[in-house]
């Protein structure tokens, strides 16, 4: 982490990882639609829609896999001052946003056939679509703070006040118990759902995780040359 | 050091009720709000007995928002804040001070007025001694809440439109608990579950809040 501190070292690292990351990416997507869409059966009772679930469960699991991602980088900022550690959290921010309406699109998806609605207030649905606007509202602090090191801050604060919200978002299941589909992958009797769809589940989700970290990179690579860049600028309209 | 609070907490609410004449305004707002709703869903006496609390909660949670970006604003403006972070008092317990006057002349009043308002949208007499109880009890929080937002979007352009977008999400429990224990109240449930919650979601931002509020203070100041 400290040895990361330098950006140029962080871009020749990451510059060297990021073809390898999006190779796997590219690998483990093929492997796990060709699961979903060809080796998994059906279900009996949802029949084909329960295909959607390969990549509603894990943009779920990526909408809160962004918020603490961003938390971390926000005790990074605040607690260690790690120069990366901003960026880290601004890159996170839309593709962590992406994945939570991914979530929330495909679930309205599933539920119109399942449910018969597109729309169900049901409890862990809800805390999605809150989780979605906890995400617009840090994006949109950031774009009202000019000052790069104060909107650091605050965003990291704005951050970590709604991380509580993430334990909430798990746990509502069984707070209020409704029409969704309680757990059924981290159980403590172990996993509920049958192999032939866990396992092209777990390949999904991997693959999904993958692609997160990759476009993680991209982004947090852009926003160090972006930086740059304005600082360049600012440098350059100083000597004029 | 207590002094020193204490003279601030007076200020402030010298400053709300003589100055500027924003004492009255967010109970016009809720008055407002609740005034504008029959209008929308009907004169339907039964359905607006049903959704009264309902909309008595969105009411006082709207207008605890809507007056707080002035909760620091006034004071970044004319400087009294860097003042204040010179405080013979640790900055979380200043910025609670400033909650505590702000709550008494916006939540105290709302909660006081939530009963008459509830009489207007048809509530059961059990439901008005109910609903003035869990915002008694629930409006602290928000102010609290409300605060954090208030903190972060100090001296900023858009901030009265950024605050409720930023704070009405961490608020959802509050409104959730607080509508809950109100009919839970009404089905004679003391001491439910959902009243514990919204006691315990006010007393938790009572700790956790002032924190959060100073941090962003700093944050935003330097």
């Amino acid at each position: 982490m400290i040895a990361l501190a330098n950006p140029a070292r962080f871009n020749a690292l990451s510059g060297s990882l990021l073809p390898w990351l999006a190779g796997l990416t590219a690998i483990l997507f093929a492997v796990g639609l060709y699961q979903a869409f060809f080796v998994s059966p059906a279900d009996y009772q949802q029949g084909e829609t329960v295909r959607i679930m390969f990549v509603h469960v894990p943009a779920a699991w990526l909408a809160m896999f962004g918020w603490s991602l961003m938390s971390i980088a926000s005790l990074g900022v605040l607690v260690w001052r790690h120069p990366l550690a901003d960026v880290a959290a601004q890159a996170a921010a839309p593709i962590g946003a992406a994945f939570t309406l991914i979530a929330l699109v495909t679930g309205s998806l599933w539920g119109r056939p399942m449910w018969g609605t597109w729309w169900e207030w049901d409890a862990r649905l809800t805390s999605v679509l809150i989780l979605l606007l906890m995400y617009l509202g840090v994006i949109a602090l950031r774009a009202a703070l000019d000052e790069p090191s104060r909107a650091a801050r605050l965003v990291a604060i704005l951050t970590l006040a709604g991380f509580v919200n993430i334990p909430i978002i798990k746990f509502s299941v069984d707070w209020w118990n409704t029409l969704h589909q309680p757990a059924s992958v981290f159980r403590v009797d172990g996993p509920t759902i049958h192999p032939d769809i866990l396992v092209p589940l777990l390949v999904n989700a991997l693959a999904f995780t993958c692609l997160f970290v990759t476009l993680h990179l991209v982004g947090m690579r852009t926003e160090l040359t972006r930086r740059r860049v304005r600082g360049l600028q600012l440098r350059a309209a100083e000597e004029r | 050091m207590t002094r020193a609070l204490l003279a601030l907490i007076r200020r402030d609410f010298r400053l709300a009720v003589r100055a500027g004449g924003g004492v009255g305004l967010p109970l016009v707002f809720f008055l407002s709000v609740v005034a504008v709703t029959p209008f929308a869903i009907g004169p339907d006496m039964k359905l607006l007995a049903r959704v009264g609390t309902a909309i008595l909660w969105i009411g006082a949670l709207l207008s605890t928002l809507i007056g707080l970006d002035r909760l620091f604003g006034a004071d970044a403006e004319d400087g009294s804040l860097d003042l204040l972070f010179a405080a013979p008092a640790p900055l979380p317990l200043v910025v609670l001070a400033k909650a505590a006057a702000h709550w008494t002349v916006t939540g105290l009043p709302l909660a006081a007025a939530a009963p008459l308002l509830g009489l207007m949208l048809n509530l059961p007499p059990e439901a008005l001694g109910a609903v003035a109880l869990t915002l008694l009890l629930g409006t602290p929080a928000l102010t609290l809440l409300g605060m954090i937002g208030a903190a972060l979007t100090v001296g900023l352009r858009r901030g009265g439109l950024l605050l409720p977008v930023l704070v009405l999400p961490m608020a959802v429990p509050v409104l959730i608990f607080g509508v809950s224990a109100t009919n839970a109240l009404v089905a004679g449930e003391g001491g439910s579950a959902p009243l514990m919650l919204l006691l315990a979601a006010s007393l938790g931002s009572l700790v956790l809040a002032p924190v959060a509020a100073a941090a962003a203070l700093k944050g935003a100041q330097s």
